[in-house]
């Protein structure tokens, strides 16, 4: 097959073809992993299904419908609106900051009728999309170029701002880590890493005394020594690598957990999933979780080298990326290795926006496994749809 | 097109550069799992159970303490009370500051809980308040949300069933201090009270009981999920006592408010049937805790109620020596019981005079004469025939001058003096005419209570060496096991000369002219023998002895006479001895002997009606 720049190269599939064409085994193993879930939270909930385990696998459901029907929407359609939808989610995150409420001790919610959503999980979504559709239309030495960096970096930089402002330290983080991680794939220099790692650490004292909040310090102090603290931040940390390190190889069984069932694990059914799977199944229950992510992350790392089209290799590399963050930021932070910065466990927490949007990032993810054998011209910006 | 194709593969590379750190970074999860899963495991498993698992120490009840008829002497009763679980509270002083705004908590009160807290581990619960009534449980149970760590709990507190009559036999508990804390866990609970006087001091082992544990799983916030495994403790050993509870309070309303010491014992087993020390004490009130103005009132009191006077009251025994003089003489030969010494007032010692109770003196007089009336002429001779070495020996014999053994705390020795005595103690040598006093129980002698009635019923028994004793059972440590009686051993005494004592001792009571005939018993099988003694408290100078000396109820009352009796009955098959000292009583016939009459008749009336009552082993 010949590559034309700017030239529309494959036709429209049909509906079957795109579902033929559909990475099944993914979706088997998203289900799986969604399902060891469902167990923990029918667990958390004493061995009922009320209140997390059944309105979680509504979510599931639905957004599994969602992501098939994003998978088999047109790639070409996620260019074209990618910018579109990413200022309109940058409107919504303005707007949380004027209209949204408190959750959490932290504005993060906007009211849309019936439903809250977090714009801060939706831009995870939308920043990928406009970082892909602006690296896809850039050349080799576009990227070379320092000013060509400037509009991403913004990008990045608006959002991330204002999620930090909310006050949301773990979805700022993994904003920009995403978008680092773009950079880089979109083959930005060595050496302009090089000089954000320096710029990063003048801005982080300016940032701890201006744009930190008191218990996101407190948070990082209590990291670094979590001991001074037994009953207070330091808690969680401890009461977390207590309930993992007694559950040793094979766990206390299902339900049997102590440390969490009797309520010495905090936030036991969101952010200490994991611990509460590793205190009841070991490190057997854990090591199996890890390996289903370690499975889907290079499902995702194999779909997004192998599709032609530039914008999806970036979208699949962003989807990937984002995903792991979750996994490592959650699952490092219960086991005490970063600080408590409260990010979910990806599809396993209980949590409606999270597990919306991170279907939504694998619906995407499909999508360029299905339109991988399509090529989309660097200026092609998929204005025919 | 080859642009895109090295942008692909640049893409690739990068991507592949990324996969990389993703999976090194899933490799230090990995690891970090490893670590804590498996390496330190084990000290994870503890922690976790060290947050679950707590153990809690069952109090076991303290034992009930009993009459000779399984009557109840003392008890426990439900006590409510407010305890701080300094643990769960977090803040202590600040949950205290709440807590003072729904029941008084004084300033005193908070800083001995922060003591506590300070000196227990973190997870024993430390009194607040106790003894709150009703509502005040009520009010704190409202408000137990906001007062994280607060308890109530039902606690048991002891109750001595007749009070003050019973004070100086039972003593009472109270809270354990510092001093008596011995390691053992119980000692450490809130509210754990041991004996601190009486037999609830010397048998506290054995009433106190072992403590059982429960092993209670809880969760984060310290509630109570479940109990695990429960050891339940060993209740107290009931104690029976060989006190006579009816007697024991007829004893007390006998004597009254008077400052007085009375005992009735068994002078065949030595069981104590009554032991009252007056004043009392309300042991009761101990319990909750006295005030200080309780305390400096029994602290200050000269009549001491904290000290039982029957064991740690240590007086001359006066004329009820007389019969122990006697037979020390008769042993030696000094005299025989028909020589005659004639009294006629006083006797002479190179310059010293010595002088009878009776002016004017008693005439020729016998061995049972002088006894019957108490004649010292007649015992300073005798005991000048006899010298104090051999009285001396008769009264140690008698159970004089060294502790008996009774369990009870502080019982005192009391003083027979001899001449090694008096060179080691007062640092000269033994004077004859310390003999002479000593004769009429004055001087250097110092006897107890306890110990007047031992030697009557030593007496009384013919010659055996019965010691005294207030529990049923033998109780050793904390181990209460049938006693095995043994005859007591003979004191080598020939009993022709316990006969003539005894005579004598009967003539007191029952002659006309007896010093304490006003005292008898009129029926016949309870017929009462005794002796009578009044014993001088201050020095009568030469000088108001010829002015005439003043009349004991014109004296201030710490300058009377104490009044003293020892007797026992029935006289011609004894039973029971009694001793009464009243201090500052006045005259031994007048102020001690209508005691002992009137309790030695009630300890035979209750003997009799008694008899078949199920006593001893039998319950």
């Amino acid at each position: 097959m010949a590559y034309y720049d700017g030239f529309l190269s494959t036709p429209k599939m049909s509906l079957g073809k795109k579902l033929l064409h559909m990475h099944w085994l993914f979706v088997i193993l998203l289900t799986l992993t969604a399902s060891i879930g469902f167990a923990m939270l029918y667990s958390a909930a004493g061995g009922d299904l009320d209140p997390w385990a059944s309105r979680q696998m509504v979510r599931f459901a639905i957004g599994i419908l969602g992501m098939l029907v994003i998978a088999v929407t047109d790639i070409r359609l996620w260019l074209r609106y990618a910018y579109v939808f990413y200022f309109g989610v940058l409107a919504l995150l303005v707007a949380v900051e004027i209209a949204g409420f408190v959750g959490m001790g932290a504005q993060r919610w906007i009211s849309l009728g019936a439903f809250n959503v977090q714009p801060s999980e939706l831009m995870k979504i939308a920043l990928v999309l406009a970082l892909a559709r602006y690296f896809h239309g850039a050349s080799i030495d576009d990227v070379g170029r320092f000013l060509f960096l400037l509009p991403p970096v913004l990008m990045i930089a608006i959002p991330s701002a204002l999620i930090l402002r909310q006050p949301d330290l773990g979805t700022t983080l993994m904003l920009g880590l995403v978008g680092v991680a773009m950079f880089f794939a979109a083959g930005v220099r060595m050496w302009v890493f090089g000089l954000g790692a320096l710029l990063a650490m003048i801005a982080a004292p300016v940032a701890w005394f201006t744009l930190l909040r008191d218990y996101q310090k407190q948070r990082i102090l209590t990291f670094l020594n979590p001991e001074t603290d037994t009953l207070g931040s330091g808690y969680h940390i401890i009461q977390s690598k207590i309930a993992l390190g007694s559950g040793g190889m094979f766990g206390k069984g299902y339900m049997l957990g102590t440390q969490s069932h009797l309520n010495f694990l905090p936030e036991k059914q969101t952010d200490f999933i994991f611990t509460m799977l590793a205190e009841e199944f070991g490190l057997v229950g854990g090591l199996t979780l890890l390996f289903l992510y370690f499975l889907l992350l290079m499902y995702g790392l194999v779909i997004s080298v192998s599709s032609r089209n530039h914008f999806g290799r970036l979208v699949g590399l962003g989807v990937t990326a984002s995903f792991f963050l979750y996994v490592f930021i959650n699952i490092a932070m219960v086991m005490g290795l970063i600080p408590v910065v409260g990010v979910p466990l990806p599809l396993v927490s209980y949590g409606g926006t999270v597990m919306l949007t991170l279907l939504f990032g694998f619906g995407l993810l499909l999508g360029v496994h299905i339109h991988r054998e399509m090529t989309i011209g660097r200026r092609d910006s998929g204005d025919e749809f | 097109m080859h642009r895109d194709s090295e942008r692909h593969k640049l893409f690739a590379r990068r991507a592949l550069m990324l996969g990389g750190g993703k999976a090194a970074l899933l490799s230090v999860l990995v690891g970090r799992m490893y670590y804590l899963q498996v390496i330190e495991s084990e000290r994870y498993v503890t922690l976790a159970d060290e947050n679950r698992i707590n153990f809690r120490l069952l109090p076991p009840p303290r034992g009930r303490i009993v009459d000779r008829y399984g009557r109840s002497m003392a008890d426990n009763q439900q006590n409510y009370r407010v305890v701080i679980i300094p643990e769960q509270a977090g803040d202590v002083e600040q949950t205290l500051i709440k807590l003072s705004r729904i029941i008084p908590l004084g300033s005193g009160e908070k800083r001995r809980i922060l003591r506590e807290v300070k000196r227990k581990r973190a997870f024993v619960p430390i009194t607040v308040r106790e003894n709150l009534d009703w509502e005040e449980v009520a009010r704190i149970e409202v408000n137990t949300p906001d007062l994280p760590g607060i308890v109530i709990d039902v606690g048991q507190s002891r109750n001595y069933v007749r009070g003050q009559e019973t004070a100086h036999v039972l003593g009472y508990v109270s809270a354990v201090s510092e001093k008596e804390l011995t390691g053992d866990p119980l000692l450490e609970l809130p509210g754990f009270r041991i004996g601190k006087a009486g037999v609830e001091k010397v048998y506290d082992l054995a009433l106190r009981g072992a403590g059982g544990n429960s092993q209670v799983e809880v969760n984060a916030l310290g509630r109570v999920i479940r109990e695990l495994d429960r050891q339940e403790g060993q209740p107290g050993n009931e104690l029976r006592l060989t006190i006579d509870l009816e007697l024991q309070s007829y004893t007390a309303e006998r004597v009254g408010e008077q400052s007085a010491s009375v005992v009735v014992t068994d002078v065949h087993t030595g069981e104590i049937l009554a032991l009252v020390s007056s004043p009392g004490f309300d042991p009761n009130a101990f319990n909750t805790g006295l005030t200080q103005l309780e305390w400096e009132g029994l602290t200050r009191n000269p009549m001491s109620p904290l000290t039982n006077k029957v064991v740690a009251g240590q007086y001359a025994p006066g004329s009820t020596f007389k019969p122990v003089v006697a037979l020390a003489a008769l042993e030696k030969g000094a005299i025989s019981p028909e020589t005659k010494v004639f009294c006629n007032g006083k006797t002479s010692l190179g310059n010293a005079e010595f002088h009878c109770w009776k002016k004017g003196g008693h005439g020729a007089m016998d061995m049972q004469g002088a006894l019957e009336h108490s004649c010292d002429v007649y015992f300073y001779e005798v005991a000048r025939r006899t010298g104090i070495e051999r009285i001396s020996d008769m009264a140690r014999r008698l159970g004089l001058g060294d502790r008996l053994g009774l369990d009870l705390p502080g019982e005192k020795k009391g003083l027979m003096p001899s001449n090694t005595w008096k060179l080691a103690a007062v640092g000269t040598s033994w004077q004859l005419g310390e003999t002479l006093i000593a004769g009429i129980g004055q001087g250097y002698i110092l006897t107890t209570p306890l110990q007047l009635a031992v030697m009557t019923a030593r007496i009384a028994n013919g010659g055996r060496a019965v010691t005294p004793r207030l529990t049923l059972d033998s109780v050793v440590g904390a181990k209460v096991e049938p006693l095995s009686q043994e005859e007591p051993a003979p004191l080598g005494i020939p009993p022709e000369h316990i006969a003539i004592v005894k005579h004598g001792m009967d003539n007191v009571v029952n002659s006309p002219t007896g010093t304490a005939f006003r005292a008898r018993i009129p029926t016949e099988r309870w017929r009462m023998a005794g002796k009578t003694g009044t014993v001088q408290v201050r020095r009568i100078s030469k000088a108001e002895r010829e002015t005439g000396v003043l009349k004991n109820e014109d004296l201030p009352w710490e300058e009377r006479d104490h009044a003293l009796f020892v007797g026992y009955a029935p006289a011609d098959n004894p039973r029971y001895a009694v001793s009464v000292v009243i201090e500052h009583g006045g005259s031994g016939s007048k102020a001690a002997a209508p005691v002992a009459r009137d309790v030695l008749r009630e300890t035979l009336r209750l003997a009799e009606r008694n008899q078949g009552q199920p006593e001893r082993g039998e319950v």
